[in-house]
């Protein structure tokens, strides 16, 4: 097996003179074109191009709610977009039509050359060309130290070239780095590919609001979630038992109203085995429970408030309320009383006697009106600024709605009448105009959190990994060879006995350096022993 | 602390500013065919260090009357090129204070928000600028479209984004935060020196053709084509690892702070199209059939898509990387 080249001969397709069928023959020849480079460009730019609207538009994966606000402010243009899948881009059709192009051109030119690479691994290097002066290095060596091809061999060697010796003639060949990890990064390609897909089948994630105390625990179950999503080879049943408790949380606050740190602390019940434990948690470090892990996105506060209604029955709304998005912790929300107003007596309950409170929660508030904002994040002078409203709240027509914000048509066709409007501190009652009362009690912390779980993920940190080591190896290893020629001495030579030594090199990759690199090389077969000092040398400039 | 680290920044943009001057001087008056600059670049930064690209193509200069008169301008604008790197050399030093007392200032790294990305940026840019010109002082020239670049940049920070010292937001108090944010500094940096000598072979390349229009004559007195393109590639080839190794932190670290180690948030969305574009270049640039100078223009637009990431994404998106403070 001693062939002058380690290219692999042409395609076996075009050898034979018999005519192929004229569907394969487009077959092959479209996957000639998918697998070209040029192909493979352009799709790589598609895949640039086609990413751009979904950070121009929203995306229902990153924010629902701003997609819902788009198409409220377009509402000719938005549902066309969604039509194209504009809202959605990363699972649309056309972008996955795009990546499983990209990563199909990519196997199909992976594979022959994976193939061809494998052999030109297991092959010796090739034999030299007749006439090395056409190489792009040349030299002729005259009485050299090393003038033996096993000589030189053993110069080379040292330098970690992959050698053989054919006759008079020394082949060497270097930098298979290069190839090994260009294939090596397109394979961790597809591999942190696979590890996306396997995530999104097997994982799941789902969001809430954790209230504190033992009374606002949850449990890992689809309906606790606020929003949920499940893969599509995930059930509902799948979701590990675990419940949480949100014993305590804490923020420190600069002066500016800039947040420092968030800590919260939580029981986790495990309910498999039936232990508890206690954990905390923060940004950047999340709950680990091993079936899922527990991310802290948020906080803000509770409001409880408690209502005694005309009848004297009360009742207690410990409601979240939302950050309006003000750096200091303004929110605004809900507090529904639709059981209020029963008659005792009767047990009927009046559909217009519903109650309700809307209206902003100020950590702290300012020493005088408006009370429309808060002055800073933490609860220095908490306080309400509620209105009331009574009548038909509309939860009964069975239309989904925000349980943080009043139903607006029941407001706009005169169902639900606002009643009055008052800014309550803690400890404070007020009176409504029926003799009901509302007393804001004080605050509950609460936390947004996110639970989740990502298999997939650890096949795609390795694969990162090597993605990175063979990222390195394609683009800094050079591929390159050289050979050197023994001739038996000339006639007519001063040093007459030594043998002429001619080397050429070639470097088969872009390679700056080669020049120096084939100096060196040829300075060392003529020095040989003296090869150690020069390198020496050479380090130290 | 503070205010010293914006003095630094005015003396610094001041300094890039006289170094460009002194850069146009240079272009001015010499001819770079005659200029002898090889042997005083080297005297300049520091003796003995011949890089690959040490050698400059322009014969020995003929002695005749005609000559001397060119000969003399042309020391001249050899001298002013060294004047303008070693002001280089200043500035960048005043830079480096800059950022060194910002953090100082800060008590922590001073990359917590725009001004300080751009800041730490650019000098990144003009410390490997720096290390080329030592490698290779026959690109000199260039310096006056890098410095142009290193006053605009500065200039636009400290007008247009600069912002008081502030502690980190809890989100970004994580040992990431020195991993991600550093590697993608130094990327970015690296990238945006990569621009100027692919912008350069652009228009060099088209002189050569013998384009004589408007931009490809501003190239009459660059260094050849062909340097300028395997710089280009050099920059562009060490950046992408750091940068991919860049993003991959950044993922990492979003698995820790966000639960999801990509979500397609805007700034995650322009990087990976940063990442798609630049692999583009390096195939480009692998393949034989393409063009060199499509090849380049490939990185180019990849430096533009980082320009969008940094700029438009903080500027006209909201994400969950809104830390820029302005």
């Amino acid at each position: 097996m001693t062939t002058v080249d380690d290219r692999p001969a042409a395609p076996p397709a075009g050898a034979p003179r018999r005519r192929i069928h004229p569907v394969l023959a487009l077959l092959r020849n479209s996957w000639r074109q998918l697998t070209s480079m040029r192909t493979a460009l352009i799709l790589l730019f598609l895949l640039a191009i086609a990413a751009i609207p979904g950070s121009v538009l929203p995306q229902r994966g990153v924010s629902p709610e701003k997609v819902n606000e788009y198409f409220v402010d377009h509402p000719d243009l938005a549902p066309r977009l969604q039509q194209l899948g504009m809202f959605e881009v990363f699972g649309s059709v056309w972008f996955s039509a795009i990546y499983l192009l990209l990563f199909t051109s990519l196997v199909g030119c992976i594979l022959p050359r994976a193939r061809d690479h494998v052999r030109a691994l297991r092959m010796r290097p090739p034999a030299a060309p007749k006439r090395l002066e056409r190489l792009p290095q040349h030299a002729v060596l005259e009485a050299p130290a090393a003038a033996d091809p096993e000589a030189i061999a053993a110069v080379l060697r040292r330098r970690r070239w992959r050698v053989t010796v054919r006759g008079n003639e020394v082949s060497a060949e270097k930098g298979y780095l290069k190839e090994t990890g260009n294939l090596l990064f397109h394979v961790s390609l597809v591999a942190v590919l696979l590890g996306v897909a396997v995530g999104s089948w097997y994982g799941w994630h789902g969001n809430r609001i954790l209230v504190s105390g033992a009374d606002n625990a949850f449990c890992n179950t689809r309906q606790q979630y606020a929003e949920a999503s499940l893969g599509p080879r995930v059930d509902s049943s799948d979701l590990p038992p675990f419940c949480l408790t949100l014993d305590r949380f804490e923020a420190d606050y600069l002066e500016s109203g800039q947040a420092s740190r968030y800590w919260a602390t939580v029981t986790v019940d495990h309910q498999e085995d039936g232990s508890t434990r206690t954990a905390g948690f923060s940004v950047n470090s999340p709950l680990r429970l091993g079936a899922a892990n527990v991310y802290l996105l948020g906080n803000g506060y509770a409001p409880i408030l408690r209502y005694t209604d005309r009848y004297g029955r009360t009742q207690t709304s410990t409601a979240p309320f939302l950050r309006s998005g003000d750096q200091n912790a303004t929110e605004e929300g809900v507090a529904a009383f639709p059981d209020a107003n029963v008659d005792p007596k009767t047990g009927k309950r009046a559909a217009d006697q519903q109650v309700a409170f809307d209206g902003l929660y100020l950590p702290t508030a300012p020493d005088r009106g408006p009370y429309l904002s808060s002055q800073f994040p933490a609860e220095r002078n908490p306080a309400v600024n509620l209105r009331a409203y009574r009548g038909n709240l509309g939860l009964d027509a069975g239309i989904p709605g925000s349980v943080y914000a009043l139903d607006q048509r029941q407001i706009d066709n005169g169902k639900l009448k606002q009643v009055g409007e008052k800014l309550l501190r803690p400890g404070e009652k007020w009176t409504l105009d029926d003799g009901s009362t509302l007393e804001f009690l004080g605050t509950k912390p609460y936390i947004t959190i996110s639970v989740r779980y990502a298999p997939g993920q650890s096949m795609m940190l390795v694969a990162c990994v090597t993605l990175l080591l063979g990222l390195m190896g394609s683009l800094f290893a050079r591929r390159r060879r050289v050979w050197f020629r023994v001739s038996p001495p000339v006639g007519g030579s001063p040093t007459s006995g030594s043998s002429l030594v001619e080397a050429g090199g070639l470097p088969r990759t872009e390679h700056p350096g080669f020049a120096d690199e084939f100096a060196q090389l040829v300075a060392a077969v003529s020095d040989d022993g003296r090869d150690d000092d020069r390198r020496a040398r050479e380090g130290d400039e | 602390m503070s205010a010293l680290s914006d003095q630094l920044v005015t003396f610094a943009i001041l300094a890039y500013l006289v170094a460009m001057i002194s850069h146009a001087v240079e272009y001015a008056l010499g001819n770079a065919r005659k200029v002898p600059a090889a042997a005083p670049a080297r005297e300049l930064v520091g003796a003995g260090v011949g890089g690959p690209g040490g050698t400059v193509e322009e014969p020995a200069t003929p002695v005749t009357p005609a000559a001397t008169r060119a000969g003399r301008s042309a020391a001249r604008a050899a001298l002013a090129g060294r004047i303008a790197a070693w002001i280089t050399v200043l500035a960048a030093a005043l830079h480096l204070g800059a950022v060194v007392t910002r953090g100082i200032a800060a008590e922590r790294m001073p990359w917590g928000n725009m001004y300080e990305f751009v800041l730490t940026v650019t000098w990144i840019g003009a410390a490997a600028w720096l290390a080329v010109l030592w490698k290779q002082p026959s690109l000199r020239r260039l310096g006056l479209f890098l410095t142009l670049v290193m006053v605009l940049l500065l200039a636009f920070a400290e007008l247009k984004l600069y912002v008081q010292v502030v502690p980190l937001m809890p989100a970004l108090q994580s040992y990431w935060f020195i991993i991600h944010v550093s590697t993608i500094i130094f990327a970015s940096g690296i990238f945006l020196l990569g621009v100027v000598p692919a912008v350069a072979y652009l228009m060099r390349a088209g002189w050569e053709q013998g384009k004589r229009s408007f931009p490809y004559t501003l190239a009459r007195r660059l260094p050849a084509a062909a340097g300028l393109e395997r710089l280009t590639f050099t920059l562009h080839a060490f950046a992408f690892p750091v940068f991919t190794f860049a993003v991959i932190a950044g993922a990492i670290w979003a698995e820790a702070a966000w639960g999801r180690a990509w979500g397609w948030d805007p700034k995650e969305t322009w990087a990976f199209i940063s990442w798609v574009v630049y692999a583009g270049y390096l195939h480009a640039r692998a393949t034989p059939s393409v063009k060199r100078n499509v090849a380049t223009w490939i990185s180019v637009v990849g430096f533009l898509t980082m320009l969008m990431n940094l700029f438009g994404v903080n500027f006209f998106f909201t994400g969950l990387h809104s830390y820029a403070g302005v």
